[in-house]
Order: C-alpha cells, then structure tokens, then sequence
C-alpha cells in the first residue's frame, strides 16, 4: 500500500507547487480539448439540428452513423487523422502531423459525434409545435429555429460536457497524431502512459487528479449554467402532459 | 372582387347583391392528408372582418390541421388561401405577420413574462420604448400586469393562457386563430377564461377564429359556427341558425340533440311526417329544411330533450306526439335531470329537479311523454 501513499503525498506536493513540467502539461491539454471541443460544436451543433429537425431520405440513417460515432475508439480516429497528414496523405503536404493543430483535429472528429448526437435528442425533446408558435406569432423561420433552439439549450450543454468528457480523457488519438514530445504535444493522458511506464508513479498520479478535478470543475461549472435557471413553461408544460 | 355567396348564407333578393365586405381570410378546396388519409377537405370558409368565427367540432375533426393551414403554418395538398383578396402561400411573411395564432397547449417560452409577450413585436421590429408600452398595456388587458418580470416557469395553468393570448393579442392581429384556448383549463378558471377571451378578442382583434370541440364555448362567443365533421364543413350559420336547423343529423347531434336512428317515413300529410321507429312506435315528425321524403325513406329522426314534457297523467298540451313510458334512469346533469326513458322506444328528456321532484320521477314509475312533431326533424339516412 506504501506506493499509494506516496504517489498521493508527492502528487499532493507537484499539484501545490504548481511544478512547471506538470502545468505546462496541463495546459497544453486544455487548449487542446478546449479548441477540439469548439470546433466539435461548431461542426456538431449544425449537423445535430438538421438531422434532428431537418426531414430527408436517409435521415435515419444518419441518426445511426451519428450515434456510431459515439462509439469510435480514439485510436482509429487517431489512426485516420495520422494518415490524412502522413507526409504520403492527402494533407501531407501541411505538415501538421505531430502539432497540436493535429492533435485537435483528431480530437475535434471523436467529440463532434456526441456533440451532434446530444444536440440532435435535444432539439427533437422540444415540441415542433414550439417553431409554429413562434411562426404564428410573426417570427421569421430563423427566428423560429433560434427560439427552438434556446428552448433546447439545456441539452446543447449537456452535449458540451459530453463532447468535452470524450476528449480530454482519451490517450489513443493524441498519441498517435501528437507523438508525445514533450513542450510541444505532451498533454496530460500521454504523460501519465510515459510516467507510469518510467515508474513515477507520483507525477503520473498528480497528472492524473489534475485530470479528475479539472473534469470536475468543469462539468460543475456547466452543471450550474444548465440547472441554475428555473425551467422554462414549455418544460412545466411538458412535464405535466 | 366579387364575393361567392355561400350555400348556407341567408340572403334574399332584397338585400344588395354585392356586400361591401369581402373576407380577410378565405379557403378554397382545401385538403391536407397525413399518410395517405384525407384529414382535411374544405370546400370553402371565409372569415369576415370583424366577425368571431367559430370552427367546432369533435377531437380528430381535422380543427388543429385547418387552424395550421390557415395560419399558412403548413402546406395544403391542394387548395388556395387568400387574404385580403390575395393569394397567399404558406410562409408568407407579410400574410403572417398580419395574423397570430394562439396554441392549445401555451407553449410559452423560457425567460419572463415579459419577453415572451414581447415576441411578436421584436419579430416586427418595434423600437424599444413602444414595445415597453404595448407589452405592459397587452398585460394590463389580461389582468397580469403584476406578472411581468416573473419567470414563465412560475404560472398557473390559467395565467399562462393568459399570457399566450396576451402575447397573440398584443402585435393587434388582423385575424387572430385560437385552437382550443380553454380545453387545458380547469372548470372554474375556464368559465372566467372565457369571458376575458370574448371581451378582448372583439376589443383588440380584427376577425377571431376560435376553434373548439365545445358547443357552448361556440354558441356564447361567435358570431357564426362552422361545424366540422370527418375534415368536412358540414355547415355554417349563426349559433342560433345551427342549434334551430342542424343540417345533418350529426350537427343535432354534436350540438345537444338525441337521435333515433333508422326510422322509416310511412305517410305525409299537411307537411306533416309520420315515421316508424325500428321498434314499431310511430311518431309525428317534420322534414329537417332542404329535404323531402316519400314514403318508405328511410330517416334518422333528431330532437332536443328539453322539447320533451313528461307528465304523470292526462295532460293538456298541443303536442302531436304522446308516448306512454316508464322511467328508466335518473342522472343529475348540472341544475337539470337528464330522464331516460324506455318502453317501445327509448328516449331522453331534460327536466328542472323541481319538476322530478312534483312528478315524483323515479325509476319504473309510469310517464306521458309529449313531443310536439315539429320538433322532431327527420333527415335522410342510408338506405339499409
């Protein structure tokens, strides 16, 4: 038991000191899943909101291959993204592979599927007759879809928390596309893979409760923004039916 | 523009031919089907400037699909919508923006009360102050203006209607659409409900369009009644014209009338029916208007149980038709007992409790029951 102990003692002392190896670590992984998840909703929110309001052959379909996504191991996207920019691929001649820029990219394509998904449930959870109101009160059909989806908003954040949840702890996908070097695409899953195989376990473990907390953090914060208000009439309305 | 009269209307030859009103909104051979299946097939409807009209009919009529079509909300399968004299398809932004529809369900949204009755005028770009003022004068209307900053989730059931209508009435529609606005209420708020909604919708509307499977709520607040019936307007007319003259037997009987069905005209004299129930008993009935019989029709027979006069013995009353029976059952029916009555033919009068009482109305007990032909209405039925 001795090990866990002190693991926990000198992780305790890295994470109070702020160490600079395990900060820089830190936030590279911030900005990395932070910008992966932003591009995710920018990609996922549309798509989420046309397959779930939209109505076109092979809708189902999609709403299948979305929900798949949430199944897609971090390697095999990793795996795709590394050969798209291998120097023999497609985007080859960007040289992106081993950056951040890949690392987001690959991190981006695992999130968007359950920032899709989770908008898609959200936006089909609120009645369609919200969008005619809207419209038989003079709105315009954007207007319309703006009032629609602040009416789901609750769930786009729970697709927020689950996009960001998929890809600030998986280790497959930024290991393969970021390589691991330290300074440069090191973030904190691949460093506690390093750590442990060296046997620093208290640096592995430090790293590991930054993770944990900064998970939770987050999702308290977000857990706030989307319970904080008093749910809406159409949700009471709901609830009653 | 020309104005095509409408079957029902009553107009004689001395009236003026043109009338200077045309409607605001009208349909013409609409149908929508949903899988296959005609929900909706209207031959006409009009709405009148200024006139509350009443669409009613029972649950799965085809109501909430016209209230949507007219509203330009959905796209008919075929048919033509015009307002003021226009041909409007659905989405029309500037037909649209000159009506507003009030849902069954609120359907508010999150954010205060406020802002949801502010909707239609930020839609319409109404400057900040003015829209101030209007919203805070569209609560004052509905008795809500306490209510403003409250958060929608907060309301009552009533006051939530209260504030979908504020919210309707407040961009001053020309025609305002109203689906149901009173079935989710419960009794004691609708009955105020009710009286705002008549009040207001004559004050701040142009023409209303109320649709409601409740004959009361219909006959106390329209102007006119559009009965609907499987997708079909089976007629139009003042509350008065569709309670006295039910055009089909369905009509009668939507509107509180009881059926005898299956009956067969055996003589006609002096505009007079005589018909036999498929039990044996024969009555004096009239034709309904617009329809004549020869012997041997076959006919379903309407009357209202309050045009029944039941008495214990010999009685002095005009009436034609005078039936020997017994009680069957008594059920209270608000201020008034509704008497089954059974014994060759089985029927429904409608007493004050003070007349049950001196009758001694009990069930088994011996009753006359008159009827007075002309209010029996016989109207066609399919031949069997």
């Amino acid at each position: 038991m001795d090990v866990f102990v002190d693991a926990l003692r000198e992780a305790a002392v890295l994470f109070l000191r702020l160490d600079p190896y395990v900060l820089d670590i830190v936030l590279l992984s911030l900005r990395v899943s932070g910008t992966a998840v932003l591009v995710a909703l920018l990609l996922g929110i549309p798509v989420g909101v046309a397959v779930g309001l939209g109505r076109f052959p092979g809708r189902r379909l999609a709403v299948a291959l979305i929900h798949t996504g949430f199944a897609l191991p971090p390697v095999v996207v990793g795996l795709f993204v590394y050969m798209l920019l291998s120097r023999e691929g497609p985007a080859g001649g960007l040289e992106l592979l081993f950056t951040p820029t890949a690392m987001i990219l690959a991190q981006a394509l695992l999130a968007a599927p359950y920032v899709a998904g989770i908008t898609l449930a959200a936006v089909q959870a609120v009645p369609e007759d919200a969008r005619l109101q809207a419209r038989a009160l003079g709105l315009s059909p954007l207007g319309a879809l703006l009032v629609h989806l602040r009416e789901a908003r609750l769930g786009i954040v729970a697709a927020v928390v689950a996009g960001f949840g998929a890809v600030i702890s998986e280790v497959g996908a930024v290991m393969l596309v970021g390589g691991n070097i330290y300074g440069e695409t090191r973030v904190m899953t691949t460093a506690i893979v390093l750590e442990t195989r060296r046997g620093n376990f208290a640096v592995a473990m430090a790293l590991g409760l930054i993770l944990l907390s900064i998970a939770f953090a987050v999702n308290l914060f977000l857990t706030r923004v989307q319970q904080g208000r008093r749910p809406s009439g159409l949700a009471r309305a709901l609830e009653r039916r | 523009m020309t104005r095509v009269a409408h079957p029902t209307d009553r107009g004689g030859p001395g009236e003026p031919t043109a009338r200077p009103e045309s409607p605001v909104l009208s349909a013409e051979g609409l149908q929508r089907r949903y899988g296959g299946r005609l929900v909706l097939d209207v031959d006409r409807i009009d709405v009148r400037r200024s006139e509350v009209l009443a669409v009613l009919g029972p649950n799965g009529a085809g109501k909430s699909t016209l209230f949507r079509l007219l509203l330009l909300l959905e796209r008919p399968d075929a048919g033509r919508i015009h307002f003021e004299g226009r041909a409007v398809s659905p989405g029309d932004r500037a037909a649209m923006r000159r009506m507003a529809g009030v849902f069954q369900r609120p359907l508010l949204f999150a954010g205060s009360v406020e802002s949801n009755v502010a909707l239609g005028l930020r839609a319409r770009g109404v400057p900040r102050r003015e829209r101030a003022r209007r919203v805070a004068e569209a609560l004052a209307w509905v008795g809500l203006e306490r209510l403003a900053h409250v958060p929608v989730g907060t309301l009552s059931g009533g006051e939530a209607q209260r504030v979908a209508l504020a919210r309707a009435l407040v961009v001053e529609p020309d025609v305002l659409l109203l689906d149901e606005p009173t079935a989710n209420l419960d009794v004691t708020v609708r009955r105020r409900f009710r009286e705002d909604l008549e009040r207001l919708v004559r004050q701040r509307a142009g023409a209303v369009v109320l649709i409601t499977h409740d004959p009361a709520e219909a006959f106390a607040i329209a102007d006119r009644v559009a009965v609907i019936q499987e997708g079909r307007i089976v007629q139009v007319g003042t509350p008065t014209d569709v309670v006295m003259d039910p055009a089909t037997p369905f009509v009668a009987a939507f509107t509180g009338a009881e059926l005898l069905l299956d009956a067969r005209v055996t003589g006609y004299a002096d505009e007079l029916l005589t018909v036999q129930l498929p039990g044996g008993v024969q009555l004096h009935a009239v034709a309904a208007p617009g329809h004549g019989f020869r012997p041997g029709a076959p006919v379903h027979v309407a009357y209202r149980p309050e045009d029944i006069v039941l008495s214990t013995g010999e009685a002095e009353t005009s009436a034609r038709n005078r039936l020997s029976l017994r009680v069957a059952s008594l059920v209270p029916a608000g201020s008034l007992i509704r008497v089954r009555l059974e014994g060759g033919v089985e029927l429904a009068a409608l007493v004050t409790r003070e007349s049950a009482e001196r009758l001694g109305l009990a069930p088994g007990r011996p009753v006359i029951a008159h009827l007075k032909a002309t209010a029996l209405r016989a109207y066609p039925a399919p031949e069997r």
